[in-house]
This record gives C-alpha cells, sequence and structure tokens, in this order.
C-alpha cells in the first residue's frame, strides 16, 4: 500500500471515530427526547432525523458545501469573525458526516429506549436515584445492544461514505482524503490492482465488525431472553 | 382511634387530578402505622392514587404530608428519588441486569441511612430469600422475584411503604406462598405500610385500615373493623357484607377439631386445624350467616351464641331485607335479616339480642 492509501486509511479512521463520537454525544439525548416525548414535534424531528437515508449524499453534501463555505450562513460567519471558513477541512467533513450519519445513531438507540420502557427508571426513583443516576445505572446498562448497534453502524457508515466527502471536502491528502475516494481514485486512473487491495479489505473490515456485532447481540438475546 | 394517629402525625393526602376519562379526588387521613388497603375495582383509582402518593404522578392540585414531613404542597413537590419511600410494583420489576443481591443493594447505597448490615439480613431472612442472592432475576420464580422486590424496597428504610397489587401478578399457589411473609411483615414492621388491592382476601388477612375507592373517590374510610361493620354502606368484601374479627386463639378443643378465639368482649369456636394456643388469627363473620334472638336459643345447632346489643339498622339492597349492626362487647358484627323479622322482634338501637352465628371462617 502506498503511503497516500495508508494516509487516506488513517483519515478514514480518525474521521469515523470523531464522528461517531460526535454523534453519540448528540444522538443520545435526541434518541432519548424521541423516545419519551408525547409532542407532536416529534414526528418532524424524526422524519428529519431519517432524511439522510433517502437523499442522494450528494445533495446534503452540496448544501453542506454552500453553508460551510466562504459565503454559506456558517462560513462567512466565521470569516467575518477572523477564521477559517471550514469547506474542504477536516472540520468541515465532521460536520458533514455528523449529519449525514445521524439516523444510524439516533434510530437504533430510540428503539432500545423505547424497548427499556418507563417502568425500570421509576424503579430506579423509588430507589433513591436521581435522573442522571437512573440514566446511567438503568437505561445504559439495559440498552446497550442498542449502543453496540447505533455505534458499528455510525462507524461503518461514516467509513463509507463518499458522496457527501467529495462535495464537502475535496481530496486534501491527510486532512480530506478517506479510503472511498482513494479506491475512486485508483480505479479512474487503471490502477486496479490498489483499488482491488482498499475495496477488497474495505469489504472484509465492514463484515467482520457486523458479524461480531450480530454475534455480541444474539449472546446477550441467549442469555436474557 | 384518630387522636392515636394524630399523635403519630399519620398520613394526610389529598389530590384532585384530571384525565379525559377518569378524575381522581380524595381527601385521606391515614394512621401512621401498620396496613391500609386502597380497595376497589380495576379502574377506581388506587393505583393513580398510589402513584401520586410516590410522587411518580404530578397531581396539579395536592397536599401531603407523611408522619409530619411535608412531601407535596402547592407547587413544591419533592421529586420521587427524595421521598423516603419504598414501592412494591405490581409486576415483577427487578433490574434485570443484576443479581438479586445487587438489585437490593441498589436502593440501599443510594439511601442515606438504608438498613444496617444485620437488618437487611433479618429482611432477607424474614422474605426466606437468603438463597437466592446471587440468582439474576430470570432464575427466580414469580413469588421469589417479588419478595425480593419487597427486600429491595425495605432495605432504604422508608418511612412509608407503597405495594401496588403486589399478589396480583401471581396464580393462587404463590400468592399462598407470599402471603405469610406478608404477614410477618406487617406484624415486623412499625412503618405505614398502603397496600393497593382489588383482592378479598388480602384485605381481610393484611389490612388494619381500608379506604374503599370507586370512580376515583373514596366511598369510605377507617379502621376496618368499623367500617366492614357498617350497615349505610355495606362494603363488600368478596360475595356478601362481613365483619372480619382479630382475636387470640385460647384454647383447643382437639376432640371436635375446634379452636376457641377470644376477641375483644367474647369468644367465636371455630375449626381452625393446627393453630395453637396464643396464636393471633382473623375470622370472618358474613351478615347472611348471623341471626337475632330475643332469647337464649337452646337445644341448637349453632354453637356460637353471644349476648349483644343492636346499634343500628338500614335497608338492604333487597327491599324485603335489612342489615343490623350489632355490638357484642367491643366488636360489632353485621346481620342480615328480613324486615318481617325486624319488625316482628320490635328491633330497633339499643334492643338487647342474641346473636346466633352460623359460619365462622378463618382468613388465611
Amino acid at each position: 500500500m502506498s503511503h497516500t492509501d495508508w494516509l487516506a486509511l488513517v483519515t478514514t479512521l480518525e474521521l469515523s471515530a470523531v464522528t461517531t463520537l460526535v454523534l453519540l454525544l448528540l444522538g443520545t439525548p435526541l434518541a432519548w427526547w424521541l423516545a419519551r416525548t408525547s409532542s407532536r414535534l416529534a414526528v418532524a424531528v424524526e422524519a428529519v432525523v431519517a432524511l439522510p437515508l433517502v437523499l442522494p449524499p450528494t445533495v446534503l453534501g452540496f448544501y453542506m458545501l454552500v453553508a460551510l463555505g466562504p459565503r454559506g450562513p456558517i462560513g462567512g460567519t466565521l470569516e467575518s469573525l477572523g477564521l477559517p471558513h471550514l469547506a474542504f477541512t477536516f472540520t468541515g467533513l465532521v460536520i458533514a458526516s455528523t449529519i449525514y450519519s445521524l439516523p444510524f445513531m439516533v434510530q437504533p438507540l430510540k428503539d432500545a429506549f423505547a424497548a427499556v420502557g418507563a417502568r425500570m427508571t421509576e424503579v430506579a426513583a423509588t430507589l433513591r436515584a436521581g435522573p442522571w443516576d437512573r440514566f446511567f445505572t438503568v437505561v445504559v446498562p439495559l440498552a446497550r445492544r442498542g449502543f453496540l448497534t447505533a455505534i458499528t453502524l455510525t462507524f461503518a457508515h461514516t467509513v463509507g461514505e463518499f458522496g457527501v466527502v467529495l462535495m464537502v471536502g475535496g481530496n486534501i491528502p491527510g486532512e480530506t482524503r478517506v479510503l472511498s475516494i482513494a479506491i475512486y481514485d485508483h480505479a479512474e486512473s487503471m490502477d486496479y490492482a490498489s483499488a482491488h487491495l482498499l475495496s477488497g479489505g474495505l469489504l472484509a473490515a465492514s463484515f467482520l465488525l457486523l458479524l461480531t456485532v450480530y454475534l455480541v447481540n444474539r449472546r446477550y438475546l441467549l442469555v436474557h431472553p | 382511634m384518630r387522636a392515636g394517629w394524630e399523635a403519630n402525625g399519620g398520613i394526610s393526602a389529598r389530590f384532585l387530578l384530571r384525565y379525559p376519562a377518569f378524575a381522581l379526588d380524595v381527601d385521606l387521613a391515614l394512621p401512621g402505622r401498620g396496613v391500609t388497603a386502597l380497595f376497589g375495582h380495576s379502574g377506581s383509582g388506587k393505583t393513580t392514587l398510589l402513584r401520586c402518593i410516590a410522587g411518580l404522578e404530578r397531581a396539579p392540585v395536592g397536599q401531603l404530608s407523611v408522619n409530619g414531613e411535608v412531601w407535596q404542597d402547592g407547587h413544591r413537590c419533592l421529586p420521587t428519588h427524595r421521598r423516603p419511600l419504598g414501592y412494591v410494583f405490581q409486576e415483577a420489576s427487578l433490574f434485570p441486569h443484576l443479581s438479586a443481591r445487587r438489585n437490593i443493594e441498589y436502593g440501599r447505597r443510594r439511601a442515606s441511612d438504608g438498613l444496617d448490615a444485620p437488618a437487611l439480613a433479618h429482611v432477607v431472612d424474614l422474605l426466606g430469600i437468603g438463597h437466592l442472592l446471587d440468582r439474576r432475576p430470570d432464575q427466580l420464580s414469580g413469588g421469589e422475584r417479588q419478595r425480593v422486590a419487597i427486600a429491595r424496597a425495605l432495605a432504604v428504610k422508608p418511612r412509608l411503604l407503597l405495594m401496588d397489587e403486589p399478589l396480583a401478578a401471581l396464580d393462587l399457589q404463590r400468592k399462598q406462598e407470599i402471603l405469610p411473609y406478608l404477614e410477618r411483615l406487617h406484624d415486623a414492621l412499625s412503618i405505614p405500610i398502603l397496600y393497593v388491592t382489588h383482592s378479598p382476601d388480602e384485605v381481610a388477612r393484611l389490612a388494619d385500615h381500608i379506604v374503599v375507592l370507586e370512580g376515583g373517590r373514596a366511598l369510605a374510610q377507617g379502621a376496618l373493623a368499623e367500617t366492614l361493620a357498617r350497615v349505610d354502606l355495606p362494603i363488600r368484601l368478596g360475595e356478601d357484607a362481613g365483619v372480619v374479627i382479630e382475636g387470640v386463639v385460647e384454647a383447643e378443643d382437639p376432640e371436635w377439631h375446634l379452636v376457641r378465639v377470644a376477641f375483644p368482649g367474647g369468644t367465636l369456636w371455630t375449626p381452625a386445624h393446627g393453630r395453637r394456643p396464643g396464636q393471633r388469627i382473623r375470622v370472618r363473620v358474613l351478615a347472611r350467616d348471623v341471626s337475632l334472638t330475643l332469647r337464649r336459643q337452646e337445644d341448637t345447632s349453632i354453637l356460637n351464641l353471644m349476648p349483644g346489643e343492636v346499634r343500628e339498622l338500614a335497608g338492604d339492597t333487597n327491599p324485603a331485607l335489612m342489615l343490623a349492626r350489632v355490638r357484642i362487647g367491643e366488636t360489632d358484627l353485621i346481620a342480615r335479616l328480613t324486615r318481617r323479622s325486624a319488625a316482628a322482634l320490635d328491633l330497633a338501637p339499643g334492643r338487647a339480642v342474641w346473636a346466633q352465628v352460623k359460619s365462622v371462617a378463618l382468613v388465611g
């Protein structure tokens, strides 16, 4: 594997890890709210969360590019404050990936929180546990399969993104050039050997990751029917 | 009796809560110790009332104080986790990811004044769960799970124990398995217990005090014996109106398999196999099994004949029948008789009569 390919792998893993972490922090409260609320607003929020599932990634990428670029509402504001805009940067990529992978974090978590039910947190409240305590000692352990699924899917989905990265990130080695872009470049330049290596590696790694998750979840399932 | 609870603080609870199809509107004064049954059909509001007391349901209009401590008043409302209570839910509610021991420790560790180790060991022993502590909830039977849940609620050393039909999800055999433990708790605990149930048998066995709920309102509240003896509002525990009498086994007659039970103001013979003198037991006497005579009958098959005084008469649901409350010493019985009999005997409050009790059922 060439040096630039290694760089692309490192960038990919970094992007996926940071995106997953950011989504875990943002997606968990959102999923909790969606699982518990009776607000009518929830339906609209859920539809927005699911949008990245159906939109072409290029559409999302296009809007992100506009928003984060020097003339966009976000990038422009940053520039007027003397800060760099975010198009074609790693930070911009993280922001775009966070939105792109949002449903993969929120939906499994929401289902897991709904399955835990209100009863268990009520029980914990009668045993002197405050709201945060209840969440971390009762909800999180009982929703652990949902967390595992959400984290894995978010990570794997971010590893696999292409259209959004192409629009927002461009192709800067060590900054925004990820594996999927590298594979595209190799195929374009007829370097099928390198494309095979990266594609095959990605395929095998993704399969093994998902296999592990399903095995672990199945084991939990068998232990606690 | 009322003065007694007030000295102890007691529980005063007033809630007004409206849902589209249901409203809870109660104003209760309950004793600060013993078991109070919240009795009623499903939909009568008993669980909602219990949840309001626990703070799991927030009644917009509410006032609640427990033995001198205010838990809710106006806009001030303590959240559930700051209320010193224990709660036993209807169905198995153990945390599935924790062993029985860690379930019990969950609340005990968080309570500032949870049970100390010897007291916890005593509760574990009382509930007979010592050998189950290292099992996970899915390795326990329904009855065992509920006993662990009761121990978990007691381990926080609550100042009020709330039990929401703790036996309803169990089959008859499991109920019979767990009731003796509840009776032991009743005798061992000095804190008030509010016990939601629709089971007449559980009321008769466990309650000292009763609140009868219907359609979100308290139809009657008071000491169990007094409330069941009300003829103006006959409370039917099961198939018929009747009273529950608590007494002590005074003597046994092994030849005829009978025991004599002494209660305040009299004695009753009852078949009670295996009960020993000195044991405290409860019996139920139904209105239909009590008849009244003006003179003591001789040559009758009825064993229990007691002198008493008619205190109150009231119509029954059937226009041909009446209910009479008869005072025997310090205990009330109710008797059902026809209006014609009442007229023939010229019954009126103050009239001395003999009560003949045809059948006495041991409770439990």
